[in-house]
């Protein structure tokens, strides 16, 4: 049986499409606020919503997503809330929903617990950025036994012998990180990463998934180039902060256009 | 143990893009770890450079104020910049060196260490960016000043509540971004494998020196062994040595602050710090209820780090060394007192230390010997300390 992320998936691939996962921080702009802005995206064209799960030290974030945490966590963020969030959310869109947060909330909440209750509250998966592959065993065994999807990393930098063993175990999709930086950081060369991921294609059938740097519509067609999907974050997100919701809608609008009309959507 | 681990803690908690660079560093370190030509060009440094070996001073005044056992004074304060912080910076710039990385960047919390690194990127002809929280820039700007003389930049960092923690987080950030030619000299013994090994090593000179010098005067190993612990790397250079040795009796002191709530103090060991994740490494963390990582805080901007070294988490649940606090008036009280006692003006981070002997010295007789690790000196501190003591200097 595929998963709801799986089937989005596929479909995307079948129609010779490229899928858009929209980052957005649980909580940043107002607790309350989070699910209609998710319910935003998805009509504005986001095929994935990586739900950001703030945490007060987010090491592999950019200057954006670090300041969505703080507000997420001033806002009273909490794990049984994000909860909450994603039930709230499951009674109204059907939407794939991958969380992204780092490992110690989860670890202080207890893995087996963390991953069971986030599955049963309708998540899809999750995305770990402080834990690399060597340190993921417990918690990727945590998410395989309640159903959840556990993203790997792979780099410009990553070696041959890394990823044969990322590669080997990952389902639902790969992220594939575009620069050797954080989150947010501008001016990519997707070529460098468009080389890994075609690397990493030849040892794994599951979806590629570029984010880090994906700011603009062209900026997302280049990245999708070698990929199955692109991840926008920072973009999306500074927008929300600033309070300017239509222009990040207009711009995940916009880059939606941009990939179905670079990666055919007359096939669809 | 499992590679990178001190018992359960340790490990590599770094986004994927960090670890080609800590896998180049591993295999580098063990490399260098046993080349003669390194070796001996690190202990050339270390006492043409920074001074080494350092005094063990016996403290007689001091001794004489507490009239029990006798207690010396580990003067690391006398080395180059004025802190241990040096022995591990020369250690890492060599290291970065031999690597060919151009460029160094630091974290710092007083300074002391991002003094340290500015120095050896000067002495080495690299260049040197030094992240410090921007509450930090503002409590140290003697040595923030000192930094740019050195020719380094010193960024200040605002996010979070722009101290320590935050400073390495972005520094890490930095290093992710530039890691092709940067190295990254962490200032403590934390982060991810292999940074508390490399760290501890070139700190654990300290110890050594103990061990032979107490020799040398016929006393054997000491009793009791004193030092403060924020990330704790001068007290892993300074416990490390005697790790086996049972009848030495070793205790890091926390910053106890000015009060008992998590976010008052700085007791990940001796209070309320629960094993967790932060800056890459598995180790005792003060967080709250929900894993969120707590604000530290301490008068002394070395010891107000929410995280700890985990070597130093693995000491605590085997019994290797006991950890305990003092608060920030007992330590203010020591800084004065070692400065008219004994005429040396300690750092505030290692007033803590010297603060403890008010605990112990009641307990010890005249036979026994206790060795204090003075980790730094106090100029640095003497504006903050002003303010404290409500005179003004400015």
């Amino acid at each position: 049986m595929s998963t709801r992320l799986e089937k989005k998936m596929e479909a995307r691939r079948q129609a010779g499409r490229k899928a858009l996962f929209i980052y957005i921080t649980a909580g940043a702009t107002g607790l309350e606020e989070t699910a209609e802005t998710v319910l935003e995206a998805e009509k504005a064209g986001a095929d994935v919503i990586e739900l950001g799960l703030p945490f007060s030290d987010p090491m592999a974030d950019g200057p954006v997503i670090q300041a969505a945490s703080v507000s997420a966590l001033r806002n009273g963020m909490t794990t049984e809330k994000e909860l909450e969030l994603v039930r709230k959310l499951r009674t109204r869109t059907d939407i794939p929903l991958i969380g992204m947060g780092y490992i110690n909330p989860m670890l202080h909440y207890g893995f087996e617990q963390y991953a069971r209750d986030f599955r049963a509250a309708g998540l899809d998966g999750l995305i770990v950025p402080d834990v690399p592959h060597e340190e993921s065993a417990e918690l990727r065994a945590a998410c395989e036994k309640a159903g959840l999807h556990y993203a790997e990393f792979i780099t410009p930098g990553t070696t041959e012998a890394r990823m044969e063993k990322t590669c080997a175990g990952a389902t639902g999709f790969i992220y594939c990180v575009s620069n050797n930086g954080v989150t947010g950081v501008k001016s990519v060369d997707y070529s460098v990463i468009g080389k890994v991921c075609d690397r990493a294609r030849r040892l794994t059938n599951t979806p590629l998934a570029v984010g880090f740097g994906i700011g603009s519509p062209e900026a997302a067609v280049e990245a999708a180039k070698h990929a199955d999907a692109v991840i926008c974050g920072s973009a999306v997100v500074s927008r929300l902060q600033e309070g300017k919701k239509e222009e990040a809608f207009a711009l995940i609008h916009d880059m939606r256009e941009a990939l179905d009309a670079a990666y055919g959507k007359e096939n669809a | 143990m499992k590679k990178g681990r001190f018992g359960a803690y340790g490990g590599q908690y770094v986004p994927e893009i960090v670890m080609p660079a800590l896998e180049e560093l591993e295999a580098a370190y063990a490399k260098y770890k046993e080349d003669p030509d390194f070796q001996k060009e690190f202990a050339y440094y270390l006492k043409e450079y920074a001074g080494r070996p350092t005094r063990l001073y016996y403290a007689e005044q001091l001794t004489k104020h507490y009239g029990r056992a006798k207690i010396f004074l580990k003067r690391e304060d006398l080395l180059h910049t004025g802190a241990h912080k040096i022995n591990n910076a020369l250690g890492q710039a060599l290291l970065a060196k031999r690597m060919g990385k151009k460029r160094i960047v630091a974290e710092t919390g007083a300074g002391q260490h991002g003094v340290a690194s500015a120095t050896v990127a000067a002495l080495f002809g690299m260049e040197c960016h030094v992240f410090m929280g921007a509450l930090d820039v503002e409590r140290q700007k003697l040595n923030v000043f000192r930094m740019k003389l050195l020719g380094a930049k010193v960024i200040p960092v605002s996010s979070g509540t722009g101290t320590l923690k935050d400073a390495t987080s972005e520094a890490i950030r930095y290093w992710a971004t530039n890691i092709e030619d940067t190295h990254y000299i962490i200032g403590s013994a934390v982060g991810p494998h292999p940074y508390p090994t490399i760290v501890r090593d070139f700190q654990s000179v300290i110890g050594a020196e103990i061990r032979s010098q107490m020799a040398e005067r016929g006393l054997g190993t000491p009793d009791y062994l004193l030092a403060c612990v924020g990330g704790g790397s001068n007290a892993i250079g300074t416990f490390y040595e005697f790790r086996g040795d049972k009848d030495v009796k070793k205790i890091g002191i926390e910053a106890g602050g000015r009060g008992s709530r998590p976010i008052d103090n700085a007791k990940t060991l001796s209070g309320s710090g629960e094993p967790g994740v932060l800056h890459g490494a598995y180790s005792y963390l003060l967080q709250d209820e929900d894993g969120q990582v707590v604000e530290a805080y301490s008068i002394s901007a070395g010891l107000d780090y929410p995280g700890v070294g985990p070597e130093h988490s693995y000491f605590k649940d085997e019994g290797i060394v006991t950890y305990d606090s003092v608060t920030d008036d007992e330590a203010l009280a020591a800084f004065q007192r070692l400065s008219r006692v004994e005429g040396i003006i300690p750092a505030l981070e290692s007033s803590h230390a010297l603060a403890y002997l008010e605990k112990l010295m009641p307990k010890t007789s005249p036979d026994e010997t206790v060795v204090v690790c003075l980790s730094g000196r106090g100029d640095k501190d003497v504006a903050m300390v002003a303010k404290a003591l409500g005179e003004e200097i400015e």
